[in-house]
């Protein structure tokens, strides 16, 4: 009993808040493996065009709501997603002409590039603000819970609660099928070889007769459907607030860096790596050693490496840590 | 017409202040005027004045003498710009009195940089840190601002009383959660409770499932949240109710609000907290008298500067002198009981008890009544969450 306890207290706080976020990490990370791997620069726009892309979504799913359009007990957010890839891969493809292929023309350096990047980042991150406000927004509706806490602890007479959120299980399932796609495409279809040709070697790419611009206009729209689903995704988990997407671009590029810049696997790989450090350094440990230890070796205090406050820190060292030994990341990718 | 009349009595005004310049007893209203609470300050020292206004027309203070404000600026941030506007003050103004200051810092460095080497009493309306509970004053220090250690200490007797012993406590990273939270789990542990855990938690994040994990883990029977409603407050109580880690809430003044019932509904049945309120009909007796004057008695600390204004004149009155000492030994019988029950708006009536030689206790706008080391102990409303909506339990 004592066992099943810390289980489902681990579950509860640790695994599952854990596997979401490490999902919304891991396809946030795919979209700057991808850039990084195919137009060869650092976005650092990454975040606030997740925030932008979720924005979209919200004032379709208000639309929706608003016409009492509903796929219950799903959120309507669902439903307003692909219309949110739509504009915001108008808008990225917008930002390529207009920005990059400027660069792209000129040859510049990567380093201009993520200039460059950065200065999207701003405009983006003014344009969210202008349209939606720097607040919070809500717009998650549907059932919020497919299991409960209370009804959990009542169902199986256990004293330690389980909760599984909807959008953790949404998040969780989309993730899922949004990487099997993504590999699918790159591996099996035409267009994903060309683009994975043009990664590993850009002129023999060229030469063999690959246009260039096509391989660019699809990975950015590729980029926008996973930061799009992303965004929307941590927006439905948690809330949304553009400030918070600013903040995630840490995580995500520690997620892309940690599994390898320019590899997929690695992206996703780094993005439970980072999610599963942050949320076990700064939990505290103290409720599933009272279960599992013996009485006498019971722990007083709190069993917690790092207060919370901490949590961006974590991601911080692993990305120093990795840089330090393993400069390529954990899978082979290609070195910062 | 109406023009020439206004210029004609502000001549005669002038005239008059002048004239009555010798006899004059003036104040200092040092607030904030510029600096981070700016806005609050003019409100502040709107009500101190109208309090000043009002003792002056009634022609009996201190036998038929006149009062003036001179306003001094504390900037709030600046301790050395608070003691050098309060030095002014005292030394080149001869203020009798000083209404001030508005933040916890500059009035500790006025207390001991001017008024107590010069013998002045000195009234705050508005700074609130515990640490000035502690400051050597001379007893010439007053401030009609609850101190958070105040609401802390109540906090855990209404805890206490509920029969909940041992709670996990979370407050939002700055000087209001940490002061509050530190004073609560100070006077909860000497009650004989246990804190299980005192965690910071920062504002504005989407995410508060770590913050909320520790504090599971800590355990408890409840929760305290020393934060604010529309910010991570609300966050960690989402994240307690939705990983089912608490389902009772202990929620002091900055979590009181409509924003949180409307958010949560009826899933907070049961939490219940406290806030400062008034409970007589004071508070809104002065703004409609505030308001006549043209300002705005609801902001923040308004009543307490008429109030502060008050009970200092009130206190000369009594004194018969503007002597510091003798004046902040009388502050203290004239806002207390017993006596007749002092509102605002009626310190003409005041005045003349006093000078008849009767009893007063000034209640004002803001339920004066000061405690221990000459603070206002401060009037609390003791709240419950019940079909979703804050229902008043009482008042403490």
């Amino acid at each position: 009993m004592d066992f099943l306890n810390a289980l489902v207290a681990l579950s509860n706080f640790v695994l599952i808040p854990a596997i979401a976020y490490g999902s919304q990490l891991a396809l946030g990370a795919l979209g700057v493996t991808l850039i990084y791997g195919i137009l060869r620069f650092s976005n650092f726009a990454h975040g606030d065009t997740m925030a932008f892309g979720a924005m979209v979504t919200i004032l379709f799913t208000w639309w929706f709501q608003s016409m009492g359009l509903s796929i219950h007990p799903l959120p309507t957010a669902l439903l307003a997603l692909p219309f949110g890839i739509v504009v915001t891969a108008m808008l990225l493809i917008l930002t390529d002409r207009t920005v990059y292929r400027f660069y792209r023309r000129v040859k510049a350096k990567p380093i201009v590039f993520v200039m460059a990047s950065m200065g999207v980042m701003f405009i983006m991150n003014g344009v969210v603000r202008f349209i939606i406000g720097p607040g919070d927004q809500r717009f998650a509706d549907g059932e919020r819970f497919i299991i409960k806490a209370r009804d959990f602890k009542n169902a199986t007479g256990l004293s330690e609660g389980l909760a599984f959120k909807t959008s953790q299980g949404i998040t969780i399932v989309t993730a899922i099928i949004v990487v099997a796609v993504l590999f699918w495409f790159l591996n099996r279809t035409r267009t994903g070889k060309s683009m994975r040709a043009f990664s590993d070697n850009e002129d023999l790419a060229l030469l063999s007769g690959i246009n260039p611009e096509r391989v660019v206009m699809i990975t950015w729209i590729i980029v926008a459907a996973l930061i799009t689903i992303a965004g929307t995704l941590y927006g439905l988990d948690k809330t949304f607030k553009p400030f918070t997407y600013f903040q995630l671009l840490l995580p995500i590029f520690a997620s892309a860096i940690v599994g390898g810049l320019g590899n997929p696997l690695g992206a996703i790989a780094g993005g439970f790596v980072i999610a599963f450090s942050e949320v076990t350094i700064t939990y505290a440990w103290k409720k599933v050693a009272v279960y599992l230890l013996p009485e006498s070796l019971e722990p007083t205090g709190l069993v917690q490496l790092m207060s919370t406050d901490y949590k961006f820190a974590v991601s911080f060292v692993i990305l120093i840590v990795v840089l330090l030994f393993k400069p390529t990341g954990l899978f082979k990718g290609q070195s910062v | 017409m109406k023009k020439l009349l206004l210029a004609t009595a502000a001549t005669a005004l002038t005239c008059g202040a002048a004239f009555a310049d010798d006899h004059a007893v003036k104040i200092g209203v040092l607030l904030g005027f510029t600096g981070p609470l700016e806005s609050l300050a003019p409100p502040i020292a709107g009500g101190a004045e109208a309090a000043i206004a009002e003792v002056s027309a009634s022609g009996t203070f201190m036998g038929g003498k006149e009062v003036m404000a001179i306003r001094g600026d504390s900037t709030c941030v600046d301790s050395a710009a608070a003691t050098a506007a309060a030095e002014r003050l005292v030394t080149g103004d001869g203020v009798a009195g000083i209404v001030g200051a508005m933040c916890s810092g500059a009035t500790g460095a006025v207390l001991t940089g001017v008024s107590m080497p010069n013998g002045v009493a000195q009234v705050s309306p508005s700074a609130t840190s515990p640490a000035l509970s502690t400051l050597e004053d001379n007893g010439l220090f007053f401030r009609l601002a609850p101190s958070d250690a105040r609401q802390g200490e109540l906090m855990a007797d209404i805890i206490m009383g509920k029969g909940v012993k041992s709670v996990a406590l979370t407050y939002t990273n700055n000087d209001y959660g940490k002061g509050l939270a530190d004073s609560f789990a100070a006077a909860f542990e000497a009650a004989g409770g246990t804190v299980t855990i005192n965690a910071a938690h920062e504002d504005g994040k989407a995410d508060y499932s770590a913050e909320v994990g520790a504090l599971a883990s800590a355990g408890g029977d409840a929760l305290v949240v020393a934060g604010y409603s529309d910010q991570g407050g609300a966050g960690v109580i989402q994240g307690a109710l939705d990983s089912g880690a608490f389902d009772l809430f202990v929620l002091p003044d900055g979590m009181v609000s409509d924003a949180l019932t409307e958010k949560f509904g009826s899933d907070l049945d049961g939490s219940f907290g406290q806030h400062p309120a008034s409970k007589t009909d004071g508070a809104g007796k002065l703004e409609a008298l505030l308001a006549d004057a043209g300002i705005d008695g609801a902001s923040v600390y308004a009543k307490e500067g008429y109030d502060s204004a008050a009970v200092l004149l009130l206190g000369m009155h009594k004194a018969g002198t503007t002597d510091g000492a003798a004046v902040a030994a009388a502050i203290t019988e004239v806002a207390n009981a017993p006596g007749e029950p002092i509102g605002p708006g009626e310190l003409a009536k005041a005045l003349e008890i006093l000078s008849n030689g009767g009893d007063i206790d000034y209640v004002g706008g803001s339920d004066v009544e000061l405690v221990g080391p000459g603070e206002s102990g401060g009037s609390f409303r003791e709240v419950v969450i019940e079909g979703g909506e804050f229902k008043e339990v009482g008042f403490h």
